[in-house]
């Protein structure tokens, strides 16, 4: 009898989501952004932050637990934990709260994640010239072979990707360009997105700036924002009791293949095919029980373009080279198979690393999304490594 | 042409150095497995395949074939010249590296294309290793 790699279904719900505004300047710390979406998340759920006893975040980010515990004011944590691998590993979290609440080691377990990406000390796209090899587990060590050749950032490492991913299938710019443009007409009707009233044509697209040719435009990358949101994760029992119906965390799941990283993926021998998407979706799909045709709502991690497109086919939502039809022919729109990013993404909303598509995905299933599609009872989220199935209850 | 005086020098860890020792002294060179012959690259303490932790250095040929690149435009460092060409090349005994292209304009680069290796200095006094097209080369592309 095979196993199924991921959580029992229904371990744990998701029963408050909460976010400051998404800015280039938030002008106050990480520490307060953080505060400041836990309590919005708890009011969200409408329970006492005191009674919040689990957190979970990413390994890169930069609250650190015993602040946050003292800022907030948590009187008992008996579950923390960090998850490695960036955006990459951005459905671990909620993996690791929904195991948390399954164990009984916690009751109600907080996901977070506050970034100043844009206005701190660290740029999320600026140019590095040395990895911290050492302790930030963000699943880029590999980036320590492209400093030294001038590949200083996050777009210039997936770049090389891209390229293959170009060659091997014929895919163009122009082609990521048409899922760009989709994710900003979403954007432009989000007042939180940074794309808000500005909608943007194929041909602004193509007009903007080469960061990496023959891949990779200004407008391919998401955009560098400060922020915060969290999350909070209780079970079923529980959350039933709350003011809003659960979204329950139907299936939950992490992939990832030998010589993997994250976005200093070099070594593997085929970089035209995102392996670990399509692990993923065999646990997701073939594990957990799903279809493909059951999910209403893709949130597939958007940090660049084209790993978008390489999502979608290894996701198996359309054959190896085939997304850019699938692109082209509006399968990503509110009447397409696949409505997809419906808040803009992370290129159309602003990049709070992956946890911002759990938000969007929550208030799809609630039907209170500033983009509401007729009825969402499943939904997607895919960070290429981790992911998650989102359910109405 | 990069000029590329103003290159940072890599940043060798305990686990690295065998590869970036040997591009100092210009020559190109990979970890092969004493249990299994296996080579590896980038460079870690145990074979994943057999689980040896023993090795020796191994000299390469120094040629082989583009497997995929960009050109970087930004943002831009100080550092180099822009914009640069980065590529993946695919060695002939069988690993991959991150490199730069030279002596090629962006517009002739095609992958597939046959290369050869060639060093360029840094600062502190080490080297990168950096591959232009290879003129010896009859092998089509």
């Amino acid at each position: 009898m095979t196993r199924a790699h991921v959580l029992p279904r229904d371990a744990a719900a998701i029963a408050g989501i909460g976010q400051t505004e998404f800015s280039r300047h938030a002008g106050r710390t990480e520490l307060q952004l953080a505060s400041e979406a836990i309590v919005a998340a708890c009011a969200d759920a409408q329970i006492e932050v005191a009674d919040v006893d689990g957190l979970v975040s990413y390994t890169i980010d930069p609250v650190e637990e015993t602040e946050l515990v003292r800022t907030v004011g948590l009187q008992e944590i008996g579950y923390s934990a960090r998850v490695p691998y960036g955006g990459g590993g951005s459905m671990g979290v909620l993996m690791h709260a929904a195991a948390a609440v399954a164990s009984g080691v916690a009751d109600i377990v907080v996901c977070y994640r506050a970034v100043r990406a844009r206005s701190g000390a660290t740029r999320f796209g600026g140019a590095k010239v040395a990895v911290n090899v050492a302790n930030t587990h963000a699943g880029t060590t590999a980036s320590q072979w492209c400093m030294p050749h001038g590949a200083l950032t996050p777009a210039s490492w997936i770049a090389l990707n891209a390229t293959r991913y170009m060659h091997q299938y014929g895919a163009t710019n122009e082609d990521f360009g048409r899922a760009v443009v989709q994710l900003r007409t979403y954007a432009a009707t989000n007042p939180a997105a940074w794309g808000y009233q500005r909608p943007m044509a194929l041909a602004d697209h193509q007009a903007s700036r080469w960061i990496a040719e023959p891949c990779i435009r200004m407008f391919d990358c998401c955009q560098e924002t400060d922020g915060s949101v969290a999350v909070v994760v209780t079970s079923h029992e529980r959350a039933a009791a709350m003011p809003h119906p659960p979204v329950g965390i139907a299936a939950v799941a992490g992939a990832a293949r030998f010589e993997q990283e994250i976005a200093s993926d070099h070594y593997r021998p085929d970089l035209s095919v995102m392996e670990s998407s399509a692990v993923l979706a065999r646990r997701l799909f073939d594990d957990a029980g799903f279809r493909r045709d059951e999910i209403d709502l893709a949130m597939i991690y958007d940090a660049f373009s084209p790993i978008l497109f390489m999502q979608l086919e290894a996701l198996g939502f359309c054959g190896p080279g085939e997304a850019k039809d699938f692109v082209g022919d509006g399968n990503l729109a509110p009447d397409g198979s696949l409505p997809c990013n419906t808040n803009g993404g992370l290129i159309g909303e602003g990049y709070i690393h992956g946890l911002n598509m759990v938000t969007e995905a929550v208030r799809q299933i609630r039907g209170t999304a500033a983009n509401p599609l007729p009825a969402v009872e499943v939904a997607l989220v895919s960070a290429s490594r981790t992911g998650a199935i989102l359910t109405r209850s | 042409m990069e000029s590329v005086t103003a290159r940072p020098a890599p940043r060798p860890t305990d686990d690295s150095a065998v590869y970036w020792n040997a591009i100092a002294r210009h020559e190109l060179v990979a970890q092969r497995c004493d249990g299994c012959s296996t080579l590896r690259h980038p460079p870690r303490p145990m074979c994943p395949h057999c689980r040896s932790l023993e090795w020796c250095e191994q000299r390469l040929a120094g040629t082989g074939s583009l497997y995929s690149y960009a050109v970087l435009h930004h943002p831009r460092s100080p550092a180099f010249d822009y914009p640069v060409l980065v590529a993946l090349v695919d060695l002939d005994e069988g690993i991959r590296i991150v490199t730069n292209l030279v002596d090629i304009e962006s517009r002739d680069i095609r992958i597939g294309m046959r290369l050869r290796v060639a060093f360029e200095a840094t600062s502190d006094g080490a080297a990168v290793p950096v591959f232009g097209p290879d003129p010896n080369d009859t092998v089509p592309a």
